[in-house]
């Protein structure tokens, strides 16, 4: 009963569930068009961001409002190497303007795209595990941790902004042609760059999964639902956290990275306080401790942004709003504990455990 | 004397803001033994047990494990896996987990990350776990929120999860608070049954299940030790009384002798 993993019909629903959502994202090409699609491929970079969120608010309960930071490295990191091969050897625009007649040498290496990939990963990964390694080793948890993500948030954008010879400034790193030799904006590399958008959606979601299901991610619940208690068992919460946090950081860097390729403009707007807070609301709206709420959250809420804010520009923030408080209200796990509870109401899996439902609806 | 202490407390101080609430308290504990800790409110006992889990860091004093490490130097964790097992007053499971789950993270192992993030669950585990199970009666629901269990099952979940850590010191506080008397008894057969193999500390409030399966008992008072003996020494004794009834020394503890 404990080791094997039956294959029930439940099981088999939720396996031709996956399979149906996979082979919708994978034909969405032929129903959508090249805006339709872009729009789609940049929802699906946010759901990456989301994932990664969840891991660490919904599964193990912290709060992080600084993943637009990690998400904002990660695209300035594939933004770099998009204007240099721009370029073509030629100094990028706005150095010029700001007077230098020099790349700089940290910008060099990102000629290589092989290398800006790998940096849009390993710097906001490094910067989470330092942010991680001085926090949760000295059990700074909680609000506390959460005020101090905002702080690294401020930091990194007013560093953006203020060294704008070396980054673009407010203007951000924009003006890309080519990715890899061929034209950035033809249809058939767009559709070409959705399809490794979906690709590397699932493939994070497949890994997010198994982290969850594995019991680093019971460790990671147990932590959430008393972090002194796992410490008297054995395990050091600390390390726990910082691995979690790493990996969640890794996965904005990773959905960064694709945003830059569908937006073709990565700013410090764009990855502020008002971004990252946005971001937790996809989860907390798509319902946190389950992934494909995380997921779907992402993407129902920047299509409804997308849909509102066209036609009614002014308004869409006032409905973000209300759509967050009556979800803060009414339905603390998302439109994912809407749908369990649908569930348990007609009387199925009454008798099961909901894993993944967050108890508490504080941080 | 001769016979190897586990572990070894020597002269023991903490104090927090300007108050004592332990005063150079010595305690050992030898293998296999099964020491009741007793005392009124206030009197430190909790203290103690969290001195010697690493949830304090005592002010002055040493705390031996084995006869050679120094528990003062280390963490919490490594305290844990070093085979000093803990179960708090208020019964701390996870409630969000299944029992099972519950069980599974508990379960002797090794903890890092990566030994973790790749571990199977083997025949043997589940087997460990499903006799955890029975032994806590608990088997039918493996599979239940633990969140959702009652007070007395949480006690016992959480007994089993100390269990499968297979530490060689249990410390115990209040473990039969809230049982019903059945409840309490099959916890002190329990703790006989355990103490064949492990040492356990316990700390008590309930005194006729101390008079039912304590052999040797410690008595504590304003974070000091009182005294020390079997049950039947320590209810002898005048300042026991003294402490515990209000001078009244004919009254509960030592009826019971009789």
């Amino acid at each position: 009963m404990l080791t094997l993993k039956k294959l029930t019909p439940a099981r088999i629903w939720l396996l031709i569930g996956y399979a149906a959502a996979a082979a919708a994202l994978f034909s969405a090409p032929m129903f959508l068009s090249d805006f339709r699609l872009n729009l789609l491929a940049k929802f699906l970079a946010f759901a990456i961001v989301a994932l990664g969120l969840d891991l660490i608010w919904g599964f193990t309960g912290i709060l992080s409002l600084g993943h637009g930071i990690f998400f904002g490295l990660g695209a300035y990191a594939m933004a770099m190497y998009l204007k240099l091969e721009a370029g073509g050897g030629k100094l990028p625009d706005f150095m010029g303007w700001s007077g230098l007649n020099q790349l700089p040498w940290f910008w060099k290496p990102f000629e290589n795209f092989g290398f800006a990939v790998l940096m849009g990963i390993l710097i906001p990964a490094v910067l989470a595990l330092f942010l991680g390694f001085f926090t949760f080793r000295n059990r700074i948890r909680g609000v506390y941790f959460t005020i101090l993500t905002q702080a690294l948030v401020i930091i990194t954008t007013t560093l953006l902004v203020g060294q704008q010879a070396y980054t673009g400034g407010t203007n951000g790193v924009t003006g890309y042609s080519k990715i890899l030799g061929q034209s950035i904006a033809s249809s058939d590399t767009k559709r070409m760059l959705y399809w490794i958008t979906a690709a590397v959606l699932i493939a994070v979601f497949i890994l997010c999964r198994y982290i969850v299901k594995s019991r680093f991610g019971k460790v990671l619940r147990a932590i959430r639902d008393g972090e002194n208690r796992v410490r008297f068992i054995g395990y050091n919460p600390a390390v726990y956290q910082m691995v979690i946090f790493t990996i969640s950081a890794a996965l904005a860097g990773i959905a960064g990275m694709l945003f830059v390729l569908h937006v073709g403009i990565i700013s410090p707007s764009m990855m502020g306080i008002v971004p990252s807070i946005e971001m937790v609301l996809w989860v907390a709206i798509g319902g946190r401790g389950t992934l494909i709420g995380a997921a779907l959250g992402a993407v129902l809420m920047n299509w409804a942004k997308s849909e509102f804010s066209t036609t009614y520009p002014e308004g869409w923030t006032y409905f973000l709003g209300a759509v967050f408080i009556v979800v803060v209200v009414f339905l603390p796990n998302g439109l994912m504990g809407l749908a369990s509870k649908f569930k348990l109401g007609k009387g199925k899996r009454r008798s099961e455990p909901e894993h993944d439902r967050v108890e508490y609806p504080a941080v | 004397m001769i016979e190897s202490s586990i572990l070894q407390c020597d002269e023991v101080t903490v104090e927090f803001d300007g108050f004592k609430a332990v005063q150079g308290m010595s305690l050992q504990l030898r293998k296999g033994e099964l020491r009741f800790l007793i005392g009124p409110n206030g009197a430190g006992k909790t203290t103690m047990l969290d001195v010697i889990c690493g949830k304090v860091r005592p002010t002055s004093g040493r705390v031996t494990f084995k006869e050679s490490v120094d528990i003062a130097k280390k963490k919490e964790h490594q305290i844990a896996e070093l085979g000093i097992g803990r179960k708090f007053q208020a019964p701390s499971i996870f409630p969000s987990m299944t029992v099972a789950e519950n069980l599974e993270i508990a379960m002797r192992q090794r903890r890092s990350v990566f030994t973790v993030l790749f571990a199977r669950m083997k025949a043997e585990d589940a087997a460990r776990i499903e006799h955890q199970l029975e032994m806590i009666g608990l088997q039918d629901k493996a599979e239940w929120r633990a969140g959702g269990l009652s007070h007395g099952e949480k006690q016992w979940l959480e007994i089993g999860m100390m269990l499968l850590q297979e530490p060689e010191v249990l410390l115990l506080d209040e473990p039969v608070a809230g049982m019903t008397d059945k409840e309490t008894d099959k916890t002190g057969e329990l703790l006989i049954e355990i103490s064949r193999q492990r040492s356990i500390v316990v700390v008590e409030h309930d005194m006729e299940f101390v008079r039912n399966f304590a052999s040797k008992v410690t008595v504590m008072h304003e974070g000091k030790l009182l005294k020390e003996g079997t049950m039947e020494e320590v209810q002898r004794d005048d300042r026991v009384a003294e402490v515990y009834l209000g001078k009244r020394r004919d009254a509960d503890v030592s009826r019971s002798t009789a």
